[in-house]
């Protein structure tokens, strides 16, 4: 119950924030308020990979980038408010469909399963390298691409660096370097 | 004692907040990845209860593939919009236009 009002408090305030820097804190504090929750749902292992991938990885991200773009904050603020009414109906209906579907009697009915003997992460683990290998891959796949991708976006020449390329120093001719300069000779005085 | 509808109401209620973000923050491209991820969130929430109450640990394995594939699209959002604002000084939404012109 604490941990419902505390996720949703912080999922408002990460919309709300007027500093993109408090909105990511915001939603670091979301996301171990969800791994909590997961806790409490017998998934161990994906609790501590919630905390460790997002507030560890993600969030860090997330936070060099706010800080390293100089945002005027002012002009995005422009007409903040003006789509609330739209967005918030759109979204009160959603949460009114969606309590007419799940308050119905199947899913309030099922009852708090007993404890697995076996460890959540052995449990996973299992079934991972077993029936789910061949996407286990494919996401490791993923992973691979977004690095390069990463890179790729975000890498540039410096022009004032002094880096050098070895395969044109390689190349290089003595004619490229040295030139001959044929001069009288000097007259002896 | 929760039951497996308060898990699925907080997560629609965790949906809905981040659409009402994505409403709001329609200008500031930072924090819409960030209401991105505020969604994949809420469904993560959804699979882990159902693959509580339902004793099927297939769901813990979507939620694991979901966190990958989230966190290597927030890694190309965020390297994109650093190349954006490198070139544009700007991470405002009507800016990014241009290619339309």
């Amino acid at each position: 119950m604490t941990f419902s009002a505390i996720l949703t408090g912080a999922a408002g305030g990460v919309v709300t924030a007027r500093n993109p820097v408090h909105a990511a804190l915001f939603l670091v504090l979301a996301f171990f308020t969800a791994s909590g929750l997961w806790l409490m749902l017998d998934a161990e292992f994906l609790a501590i990979a919630l905390v460790l991938v997002y507030v560890g990885a993600v969030m860090v991200l997330f936070l060099f980038v706010v800080m390293m773009l100089n945002i005027d904050t002012e002009r995005l603020r422009i007409g903040f408010w003006k789509h609330l009414p739209l967005g918030g109906g759109v979204a009160l209906l959603m949460v009114i469909e969606m309590w007419l579907v799940v308050s119905g009697r199947q899913f309030s009915s099922m009852v708090e399963p007993t404890p697995e003997s076996v460890s959540n992460t052995k449990q996973l683990g299992r079934l991972l390298y077993t029936d789910y290998v061949l996407s286990f891959e494919l996401a490791a796949v993923i992973l691979l691409v977004a690095i390069v991708a990463a890179i790729a976006l975000t890498l540039r020449r410096r022009k004032d660096s002094k880096h050098i390329d070895p395969a044109e120093q390689v190349k290089v001719k003595a004619s490229d370097r040295l030139r001959i300069v044929a001069m009288p000779v000097e007259k002896e005085l | 004692m929760l039951n497996l509808t308060d898990y699925l109401m907080l997560g629609a209620l965790l949906f809905a907040i981040s659409i009402v973000g994505i409403f709001l923050n329609r200008k500031n491209l930072i924090v819409l990845l960030m209401c991105i991820e505020l969604m994949l969130l809420a469904v993560n929430l959804n699979f882990v209860a159902f693959s509580h109450y339902l004793h099927d640990t297939a769901g813990q394995v979507f939620v694991f593939f979901i966190l990958t594939v989230a966190a290597a699209e927030s890694a190309i959002g965020l390297a994109i919009l650093v190349v954006l604002f490198r070139n544009l000084r700007s991470i405002h939404v009507d800016d990014i236009s241009r290619l339309k012109e």
